[in-house]
C-alpha cells in the first residue's frame, strides 16, 4: 500500500472511531455509572469503568418502595400492559387494513396510502389537549385504557404502511391454489395469509411497542394517580427532580432502555425504508 | 374479524367468477372499516378539536367534561398570544433551533453516511452498531444521560472542563473552576445541550439513509470522477449529491417536522415546565394549557398555529414522496 493510501486509511478509521465514541458513549456511560458504588460515581476523578461493579442501585429501585406500596415493577408492569395490549391492537387492525390495500384494487385505495402519508404528519403534541378533553369526556382519566386508545391511533398509520408492503410481498398464486383447492377466504387468511406475513407484522409489532413504550407527554398529562404511572412518568416523577441520586436514576434508566435497544436492533433495517418511504417515527 | 369469518360463509366462494368479483367488492372496505374508525376518531377528530377548542374560553377541566358551558370569544385567544412579545421569543427561539439542529444533523449525518461508506467493511460494521444505539435510545432516558454528563458536580463534562489547564480554561472562558457551574442557567447554553442531544439522537437515522442512498448509486460514477481529477468536495457536490436529492429533500423535510416540535428532550432536559425563557412552540402551548391556572383555549391556539407552521412543511413533503413513488 502507498503511504498517501494509508495515511487516509489511518485518518478514516481515526474519524469512524470518533463518531462511535460519540454514538455510543452516553449508553455506555448510563450502564457503567448504574454499576458504580455511590462514592465511585460521586468522586472527583471519574473513572472510565467500574472498578468495584455493584448492584446495589439495581436493588434499591426493584425492592425499595419507591411511594409507600408502589415499586419500580408496577411501573414496568404499567408500561409493559400498555405497550402490549397497543401492540396487539394495532397489529390486529393494521393487518386487516394491509390486505384491503395490498391485495385488492379498490376506488378509494390511492385516496387511503395518501390519508395514511398526511395522517403521520399531524403533530401529536398539537393532539393533547383534544384527546384530554375527550378522554375525560369518556371518563377514561387516570387509567391506563386512555393511553392504549391513544397509542393505538399514534402507531396504527405507520404499522399499515409498514405492513402492506409484507402482504404484497406473500405469492397471491399460493393464495389462489389455496381458493382453487376449496379453502373459503378466511382459511387462506388463516392457514396462508398469515403465516407468511408473520415476520412482518413482528417487526411492525416492534414498532408499535417502541412508540408506546417510550411516550412521555401523554402518559404524563392522562395519568395523576401514582398507581398507574408508565414508567416513563415515574421516571421523571421520581428521579427527574431530584437530580442527585444518579446511581439508581442510572440503573432505572438501563431497564427502561434495553429491551427498546434490543428490539430496535432486530427490525432497524425496516425502519429507514418504511421512513424514507413517507411515514415517521415516535 | 367478524368480516373475514362472514365473508367466505356466503355461497360466493362456488359462484361463477363475474358474479364472485362483484361480490369481494365490498370486501376491501370492510377490511379498512376498523383502521379508518380509530384514525378518525382519534387523529382526525381530535384535529378538528383543536382547532374548535381554539375559539373558547377554556379555564375549567369542568368544561372540559361538558358540567359547564363553553363561552365562545371568536379569535380572542389568537389575538392575546399575538399581541404577546412573548409569543414572538418562543417563535424565534423555535425556528432558530430547528433550523440549526437541522442543519448540525443534516451535516453530520451525511458526513457520516459517507464514512460509513468508505470504511472497510468490519469497521463499518463496528461503527454502525455504535450509531445504531444511540438511534435506538429512548428520548427520555437519552435526555437523562446527557443531564448526568452536564451535572454540576459529578458531570463528565464538568471533569473535562476542570482537567483543563487553569490558563487555557481561564483564558477561553475567564473561569478555571467548573465545580457547580450551571450549565442550564443561561437560555443559550440550554439550546445547545439541547441541540447536542436531539442531533445525538437524529443523526444516525440520516447516516444510515444517506448510506442506503450511497449503496444505490454505482460506484463507478464516483471511480470515474476521481479518475478525472476530481476532489472528495466535488464528487460530493458534482455527482453524489445530484443522485440523492429526492432523498436529501426528505430527510430535510422530515428533520424539519421533528426538531420543530421537540418535546420530551427539553421537558427533561429543563426539568418540567417552569423555565419559561427557553420554551419552544409545543411547550409553550402545553404549559399554558395544563400547567395551573390551565387555559385549554389558549394552549389550543397555540397548538393550531404549530400544526399550521407544520402543515405548509408537510405538503412540501408529501409532494415529494408523490413524485418518488412515481418514478419508482
Amino acid at each position: 500500500m502507498k503511504r498517501g493510501a494509508m495515511v487516509k486509511r489511518f485518518a478514516l478509521n481515526g474519524a469512524g472511531l470518533l463518531v462511535a465514541l460519540f454514538a455510543a458513549f452516553p449508553v455506555y456511560w448510563m450502564i457503567a455509572t448504574s454499576l458504580k458504588p455511590n462514592r465511585e460515581i460521586f468522586s472527583g476523578t471519574p473513572r472510565p469503568v467500574p472498578t468495584e461493579p455493584t448492584l446495589e442501585h439495581y436493588r434499591q429501585i426493584l425492592t425499595g418502595n419507591l411511594i409507600p406500596g408502589v415499586t419500580f415493577a408496577d411501573f414496568f408492569l404499567n408500561s409493559a400492559i400498555v405497550a402490549v395490549s397497543t401492540v396487539v391492537l394495532s397489529g390486529l387492525v393494521a393487518l386487516l387494513a394491509a390486505t384491503a390495500v395490498a391485495r385488492f384494487r379498490f376506488k378509494l385505495r390511492t385516496s387511503f396510502l395518501i390519508m395514511l402519508l398526511v395522517v403521520q404528519m399531524i403533530p401529536l403534541e398539537a393532539l393533547v389537549i383534544p384527546l384530554f378533553l375527550m378522554i375525560q369526556r369518556l371518563g377514561l382519566y387516570n387509567t391506563l385504557p386512555s393511553l392504549i386508545l391513544t397509542y393505538l391511533g399514534f402507531s396504527l398509520p405507520f404499522a399499515v404502511w409498514m405492513l402492506r408492503g409484507f402482504v404484497a410481498a406473500v405469492p397471491k398464486e399460493l393464495e389462489e391454489a389455496a381458493a382453487i383447492d376449496g379453502a373459503t377466504r378466511a382459511q387462506t387468511f388463516r392457514r396462508i395469509l398469515f403465516p407468511l406475513v408473520a415476520p412482518g407484522l413482528v417487526a411492525t409489532s416492534i414498532f408499535s411497542f417502541i412508540t408506546a413504550w417510550n411516550e412521555l407527554i401523554f402518559a404524563l398529562t392522562f395519568i395523576n394517580d401514582q398507581d398507574s404511572y408508565t414508567l416513563p412518568v415515574a421516571m421523571t416523577f421520581f428521579f427527574g427532580r431530584d437530580d442527585t441520586a444518579w446511581g439508581p436514576v442510572m440503573a432505572a434508566s438501563t431497564l427502561f432502555t434495553l429491551p427498546v435497544i434490543v428490539f430496535f436492533l432486530l427490525v432497524q433495517r425496516r425502519m429507514v425504508s418504511g421512513l424514507v418511504a413517507g411515514a415517521v417515527k415516535g | 374479524m367478524t368480516t373475514l369469518t362472514q365473508a367466505p360463509e356466503t355461497p360466493a366462494a362456488r359462484e361463477t367468477p363475474a358474479r364472485r368479483r362483484r361480490r369481494v367488492d365490498r370486501l376491501p372496505y370492510l377490511l379498512l372499516l376498523p383502521c379508518l374508525v380509530i384514525i378518525a376518531a382519534l387523529l382526525l377528530w381530535p384535529l378538528g378539536q383543536v382547532v374548535a377548542m381554539s375559539f373558547f374560553k377554556l379555564d375549567n377541566v369542568r368544561q372540559l367534561r361538558g358540567d359547564r358551558e363553553w363561552p365562545w370569544v371568536g379569535f380572542d385567544n389568537y389575538a392575546e398570544i399575538l399581541s404577546d412579545p412573548f409569543f414572538f421569543t418562543v417563535l424565534r427561539n423555535t425556528v432558530l433551533f430547528a433550523v440549526a439542529t437541522v442543519a448540525l444533523t443534516m451535516i453530520l449525518g451525511t458526513l457520516v453516511g459517507l464514512l460509513l461508506n468508505r470504511l472497510g467493511k468490519r469497521m463499518a460494521t463496528f461503527v454502525a452498531s455504535c450509531v445504531m444505539l444511540a438511534w435506538a435510545t429512548p428520548a427520555l432516558t437519552g435526555t437523562i444521560v446527557w443531564k448526568w454528563l452536564f451535572d454540576d458536580t459529578s458531570g463528565l463534562v464538568t471533569w473535562l472542563f476542570n482537567a483543563l489547564p487553569d490558563g487555557l480554561s481561564n483564558a477561553l472562558f475567564g473561569r478555571s473552576d467548573w465545580t457547580g457551574y450551571g450549565w442550564f442557567n443561561s437560555p443559550l447554553l440550554f439550546f445547545s445541550i439541547l441541540a447536542l442531544v436531539v442531533v445525538w439522537h437524529s443523526f444516525p437515522f440520516i447516516a444510515v439513509s444517506v448510506l442506503a442512498g450511497l449503496k444505490s448509486v454505482p460506484s463507478e460514477l464516483h471511480e470515474a470522477a476521481r479518475v478525472d481529477g476530481a476532489g472528495p468536495w466535488k464528487v460530493f457536490w458534482r455527482i453524489t449529491f445530484p443522485l440523492l436529492r429526492p432523498v436529501f429533500g426528505i430527510l430535510v423535510v422530515l428533520s424539519t417536522i421533528w426538531d420543530f416540535k421537540v418535546f420530551t428532550q427539553q421537558f427533561v432536559l429543563a426539568g418540567g415546565t417552569q423555565d419559561r425563557p427557553t420554551f419552544m412552540l409545543s411547550i409553550y402551548s402545553y404549559a399554558e394549557a395544563f400547567s395551573p391556572p390551565p387555559k385549554y383555549g389558549l394552549g389550543a391556539a397555540i397548538a393550531v398555529i404549530l400544526t399550521l407552521i407544520l402543515l405548509l412543511v408537510t405538503g412540501l413533503y408529501v409532494r415529494m414522496v408523490l413524485k418518488q413513488e412515481e418514478e419508482s
